[in-house]
């Protein structure tokens, strides 16, 4: 038999799920993350869920994975000593960086200075020149390059970037730069920034190469580290990262890219979204992902989730693609105050976090948080965890309170408001990644998962009008759903430039093919069989002398056909009208081609339930008194493991299971589907 | 005269009792409306003005025309008093001339876009927007010519007309202005994505409205503007005193060879109100660095201010306005007289932050700031290329550094207007025929102090096409001040280098200067002024801003009295002896060090700067 295992490492649990291929059998488990050392808690959920299992890890195929290893080095600071060679001129690239002091006016008084990414003293010149079509304006100096290099040696670098001026047309240079570095450095990972990046403007390649460089050395070895383990576990099989676009990359690769690991957390819970829509027939859904400091959301719209060309943690913002994801500071440990000034009911971006967390945790928490409101309302039930970890209401009650005197309303409220605003934050959230792209919410189903997403998503949904709203199976182990359900992708981006009155069909369709063979290349490198590839292309296009282009998807068979770029014109003229509301008589510019090598996602058939007489009645626990919509009401709370197919829940009503509550609201009613899957309608 | 506003449905808004989370949330969508207009804007604007660095302003206003969000103060008041029409729904009002508004745009190149939003026949709103057109026409590229003396020289002017009727487009009254301007292209596509963008609004009001009702919505703005007001009343009360207090800063020469420009303003409260008088600013200039200066822009301002400085919690609408009185002597050069010229008003707009920066801060010196606006450094880089004779123009904003603060050091070669970012070098190399051979912040040129201002910027700009540049810079001839003890920060200067060798200092303000393939231009910005005593500063860090490059060794000696050795080290011993006779010398009693008077300036100013002393302004 062969096996597929995925693995989200999380910030409190790490979760797994093994499938076996043929028959689509899986297995879950979740055992408590390792913050230290990560992998020390995949092997040991690894060892778990074979055992569970009866299988050897020898019989594992492909093990894959979503880490926050890159992400946590980001934001805590972790990251590696980086040196910098630039062009000479443009040591301070990073320290003016786009000279943008974010905030509105008068601003710049109260932010902070920020610090470069790669500090200005590992910073260094070397002579050379390219000009803007590539052209060599004054050859690389290599003895300045050699001398530069030199001085780095006392700094103490950990990794190398090297970024030079209009590399992005001919890294010759810094390619050569590599090559000596790799001489005076050997035992030091060089990233170069053509490389990581070939797109114009400097700052942002800089920043990127980076970022690349700062993250190197920890995957590095966390990769090499969970490589031998597993390979000492007995475990052959390939192992793949998630990467912050939803793809899945070799182990290897990923080592040289890191970069693009980012956000490989979010990134699973979208895959494993997709797989649960997939499952549910549902092609439209935005998710929603509420975690104990911040909440998730991204778009899905007929099965494929929106990608952007940008990834961003915390402040940073570097140009590798990811799956559109937006963040907000709003989560179950979001702290409720009220400034004294305005007397205006603020929640969050502060969080009460895992220590002390919020008041009914019972580890000192003193100040209101979401999870605190819920627990006065009557959303969240006494115990959390399978009964394992008991709730403090009456602490949850006295630090909501505090909030009810300072607005001088009640206590239910108070709670009720603290609930509204971490909603209308995640509403925000979501229109960002709907509304504002032009997408009609009430054309979407809405998903709610991690700890709290169900405990929000019914109310939420009710804001955007977007139903159903879908309460997933296992929404705790949704994200290594997601790692496991995924496939092998690989992206290949090159620079155009061009007027489509300066170029032709046959042109591009030639460049497309060589960028076909390229990521068919890094297939065929995984182990992918040609009969299982597939490569789709888009281009970036825009109207001539615009800032910004928008993506297309476009079919190498029409440039064959010498009718590619009519096509992509009419296109780009209906997005952009549907974005932006106007086209212009201006001349389209085509900016980048991408083609895009996909591998064969696993079949993995969701397993049915037992079918119901549609009553609930074998899943009730006990009945309940919830704070609802203004009002105390009788409520029910039922057991997910004991619900059947086509059970009907009608709100008001909370659904427990192991990790995870979800609240059905009044006039709303749960439906349970085949795979287990709660759709909640309006009651017509 | 007055604006006519025509509704189908008279029926006034009821008043209804707004729980306070439902205004949080009204607010909050609002918030997000105004930054969807931003990215609507920046996404299919085409000059790099808009598109790379933002020089744009959102606004959605009440009913009665007071800005609720945006951060320019609403434009709508000043229009509707000067507006000789009827408004209706499907209008979309189209202007630019300043004097037709109240200055509520202050040149001609700013085009602003108003839209009423009407809902059941009945004015439920404002959505507007301005951008800096990169050219309007007129006698120079960029139409910002330094020696206009009227406003009729300073390209075209658009009184309020409808550019939409009934949401049509009127193709002929946009055809007739694009017919003016040198870069049609763009400013068809900048006005269409302000449009767009106002458009965005409209439809994120009216989602609102759907959601809560019409009648809640006004009733929520109402509060919204109360509740600021409430707020900014505790922090006037606390923070402005009825003593009066004044501030007089300078706007360095008009371009024309005569200055120093003063711009004085005194501030004192009479109750719960605010006064704030520009009595004893100078009379208004011949040439066109005139600042037709709106006393609601200028409330906003204030209102900023006080928010940023002692308390960034609060959120700012136009809700405090009658809480503050601005009074602008007529014919000053806050106040010109049309038809004066007005187009190269930046430099004045950027040094009325420092005015309002010394004035707020000079009562509670720990919440002080140095000064940092010069203006908004311009060059503007045109002509034919050599090869295909097609037309290129560049309009560039540059920056410098941003003032040591209370919080800590200035940042280097950044922003101090928001959301403004500089262009990415190697987009001006694609598609203009220049190369930048060298962008860095200058060492020492912030100025020295306990927290250091922020570096100024050397852009070294090689033409590789012949073509006109023209420059609009201030804070060459008088510094950006420091405060509680930090020195002023450099002043800006240009230079260009002929390709023959030849190095010509040019004015900060210029136009028509003629450049040739070769030659090189220093493009060197002010530096922001310092705060603390730079004796205080830490010796070790300023070390590390030696090694970093951000001070000269000799500037860590001379200005901070650190002794660093090669290897980047202090020298504990001459540190301690120089850092000890520098003390004597610092005056820790005086507030504020603005470097030598103006008497002196103009004395030294040949020798310091390369340039002939301004003469002083004549009165007319």
């Amino acid at each position: 038999m062969s096996y597929r295992l995925g693995v989200d490492v999380g910030g409190t649990f790490t979760d797994l799920l093994l499938i076996e291929e043929k028959t689509g059998r899986t297995w879950r488990n979740k055992v408590p993350s390792t913050p230290h050392d990560p992998s020390v808690a995949v092997i040991n959920g690894t060892e778990a869920i074979c055992a569970e299992a009866g299988v050897k890890p020898g019989e594992i195929d492909q093990f894959l994975h979503g880490t926050t290893v890159a992400t946590n080095a980001v934001l805590e600071g972790k990251g590696a000593r980086t040196g910098l060679v630039v062009t000479e001129g443009y040591r301070q690239i990073l320290q003016v960086a786009r000279s943008l002091v974010p905030g509105g006016l008068a601003a710049w008084i109260t932010w902070p200075k920020p610090e470069p990414l790669a500090p200005l003293e590992t910073t260094v010149e070397v002579t050379e020149r390219l000009a803007a079509d590539g052209s060599v304006v004054k050859p690389l100096d290599e003895a300045s390059v050699r001398a530069a290099l030199q001085r780095l040696k006392n700094e103490g670098i950990e990794a190398l970037t090297v970024c030079l001026i209009n590399s992005y047309v001919n890294g010759a240079h810094e390619k050569r730069v590599g090559e000596i570095a790799a001489e005076i450095f050997p035992d030091i990972p060089v990233s170069l920034s053509h490389e990581i990046l070939p797109e114009m403007q400097e700052y942002e390649r800089a920043l990127t190469t980076v970022a690349n460089s700062l993250v190197r050395p920890v995957m590095a070895m966390y990769v090499a580290n969970l490589r031998a383990k597993l390979r000492a576990l007995g475990m052959k099989g390939r192992i793949n990262l998630l990467r912050s676009d939803g793809g899945l990359m070799g182990s290897e690769k990923a080592e040289g890219h890191p970069v693009n690991l980012l956000m490989s957390g979010p990134a699973g819970g979208v895959t494993g979204a997709l797989w649960v829509s997939r499952n549910a027939g549902i092609g439209n859904i935005l998710t929603l992902d509420v975690g104990g400091t911040s909440t998730d959301v991204a778009l899905i719209e007929n099965g494929e989730p929106k990608l952007r060309r940008e990834t961003s943690v915390g402040h940073l913002t570097v140009r590798a693609s990811s799956l559109d994801v937006k963040t907000v500071g709003a989560g179950g440990g979001s702290i409720a105050h009220v400034p004294e000034l305005t007397r205006a009911l603020r929640v969050g971006p502060e969080s009460a976090g895992a220590v002390p967390g919020p008041a009914a945790y019972g580890k000192g928490g003193d100040r209101a948080t979401v999870t605190d409101a819920h627990v006065v309302l009557g959303n969240l039930p006494e115990s959390l965890l399978g009964g394992t970890f008991k709730l403090d209401r009456d602490a949850a009650k006295a630090v909501v309170q505090k909030v009810a005197d300072a607005l001088g309303v009640t206590l239910y409220e108070a709670a009720q408001g603290i609930i509204d605003i971490a909603n209308e934050n995640m509403f925000g959230a979501l229109r960002l990644v709907s509304v504002q792209q032009g997408y009609d919410p009430r054309e979407f189903a809405l998903m709610g998962f991690g700890g709290a997403g169900s405990l929000h998503s019914n109310a939420v949904g009710k804001l955007m009008g977007s139903y159903p709203v879908i309460v997933p199976v296992s929404p705790g182990v949704l994200c290594a759903t997601g790692d496991a359900t995924t496939q092998l992708r690989y992206e290949h981006a090159r620079s155009f430039n061009k007027m489509v009155n300066q170029t032709e069909d046959a042109e591009i369709a030639t460049l497309l093919a060589e960028m076909r063979e390229v990521v068919k290349g890094d297939l065929k490198d995984e182990g992918v069989p040609e009969d299982e590839q597939s490569v789709r292309f888009e281009a970036g296009v825009r109207y001539a002398g615009q800032g910004f282009e928008v993506s297309m998807a476009i079919d190498i068979a029409d440039f064959e056909a010498g009718r590619g770029i009519e096509a992509v014109k009419a296109a780009f003229d209906a997005e952009h009208k549907r974005l932006f509301t106007f086209n212009l008589d201006v001349v389209h510019e085509i900016v980048n081609l991408r083609a895009i090598g996909l591998g064969k996602a696993a079949e993995m058939p969701a397993q049915k339930l037992a079918k119901g007489d549609t009553d609930p009645a074998q899943a009730k626990l006990r009945d309940h008194r919830m704070w609802v919509e203004g009002q105390e009401r009788d409520a029910v709370i039922y057991e997910r493991a004991k619900l059947e197919a086509g059970d009907r829940l009608a709100g008001p009503c909370v659904i427990t299971e192991m990790d995870s509550t979800a609240v059905i609201l009044p006039d709303h009613v749960g439906v349970v589907d085949d795979f287990g899957n709660i759709l909640i309608n309006p009651v017509a | 005269m007055a604006a006519t506003i025509i509704q189908t449905n008279e029926t006034p808004f009821s008043p209804i009792e707004v729980d306070t989370i439902t205004l949080d949330i009204i607010e909050n969508a609002l918030r997000n409306a105004r930054e969807e207009m931003d990215a609507t804007l920046f996404r299919t604007a085409m000059s790099p003005g808009i598109r790379e660095q933002g020089d744009a302003f959102p606004l959605i206003a009440d009913r009665n025309g007071l800005m609720v969000v945006g951060q320019f103060g609403s434009f709508i008041g000043g229009f509707l008093r000067a507006y000789e029409g009827e408004i209706e729904e499907g209008d979309m009002i189209w202007l630019s001339d300043p004097y037709s508004c109240e200055g509520a745009v202050s040149h001609n190149n700013d085009w602003l876009i108003i839209r009423p939003i009407f809902r059941q026949g009945r004015l439920t709103a404002w959505a507007c927007m301005f951008g800096h057109q990169t050219d309007i026409g007129g006698k120079v590229p960029g139409s910002l010519p330094t020696d206009a003396t009227s406003i009729f020289e300073e390209g075209v002017r658009i009184p309020p007309i409808k550019l939409f009727r009934k949401d049509v487009l009127q193709e002929d009254i946009l055809k007739l202005v694009l017919h003016q301007v040198r870069m049609p292209e763009w400013c068809r596509a900048d006005l269409l994505a302000i449009v767009a963008s106002c458009r965005v609004a409209e439809r994120r009001v009216n989602e609102i409205c759907e959601r809560f009702g019409d009648d809640l919505f006004a009733s929520a703005t109402d509060e919204l503007l109360a509740r600021n007001k409430r707020a900014m009343g505790h922090l006037i009360a606390s923070a402005v005193s009825e003593k009066k207090v004044s501030f007089e800063d300078y706007i360095c020469d008009d371009g024309r060879g005569f200055g120093p420009y003063k711009l004085k303003c005194t501030m004192w409260r009479e109750g719960e109100k605010v006064i704030l008088d520009f009595d004893g600013t100078d009379p208004q200039a011949v040439g066109s660095v005139n600042f037709y200066l709106n006393e609601n822009m200028l409330k906003m301002f204030f209102g900023i201010y006080m928010i940023m400085v002692f308390d960034p919690q609060v959120l700012f609408n136009d809700g405090f306005y009658d809480l503050v009185d601005v009074r602008i002597p007529e014919r000053s050069l806050l106040k010109p007289a049309f038809p004066a010229a007005l187009s190269c008003r930046t430099h004045a707009l950027g040094r009325i932050f420092d005015v309002l920066g010394g004035l707020l801060g000079q009562g509670q010196p720990e919440f002080l700031n140095a000064a940092g606006f010069s203006s908004s450094p311009h060059l503007m880089y045109s002509g034919f290329h050599k090869d295909s004779r097609e037309w290129f123009q560049l309009f560039q904003i540059g920056f410098g550094g941003i003032p040591g603060r209370p919080w800590g050091d200035g940042p280097d070669g950044h922003s101090l207007w928001p959301g403004f970012t500089n262009v990415p070098n190697e987009f001006l190399e694609r598609y203009f025929p220049m190369r930048i051979t060298r962008y860095t912040s200058l060492p020492d040129s912030g100025g020295a102090g306990k927290n250091r201002g922020g570096n100024g910027i050397l852009m070294t700009y090689a033409f590789l096409n012949d073509g006109i540049i023209a420059i609009h810079d201030d804070r060459w001839f008088t510094s950006p001040w420091g405060v509680n003890g930090g020195e002023p920060g450099e002043r800006s200067r240009k230079v260009l280098r002929r390709k023959s060798g030849e190095e010509i200092i040019l004015p900060a303000k210029c136009d028509n200067i003629e450049v040739q393939e070769g030659d090189e231009l220093d493009y060197i910005t002010w530096g922001g002024g310092g705060w603390g005593s730079p004796v205080e500063r830490d010796a070790d860090l300023v070390a590390l801003e030696v090694k970093r490059g951000l001070v000269s060794i000799e500037g860590a000696f001379d200005n901070y009295g650190v002794k660093v050795r090669d290897d980047f080290t202090v020298d504990e011993a001459a540190t301690t002896a120089r850092r000890a006779e520098m003390a004597k010398t610092i005056d820790t009693s005086q507030i504020f060090n603005f470097g030598p008077s103006i008497e002196e300036l103009r004395a030294r100013c040949e020798v310091e700067t390369g340039l002939p002393a301004p003469m002083p302004p004549r009165q007319h």
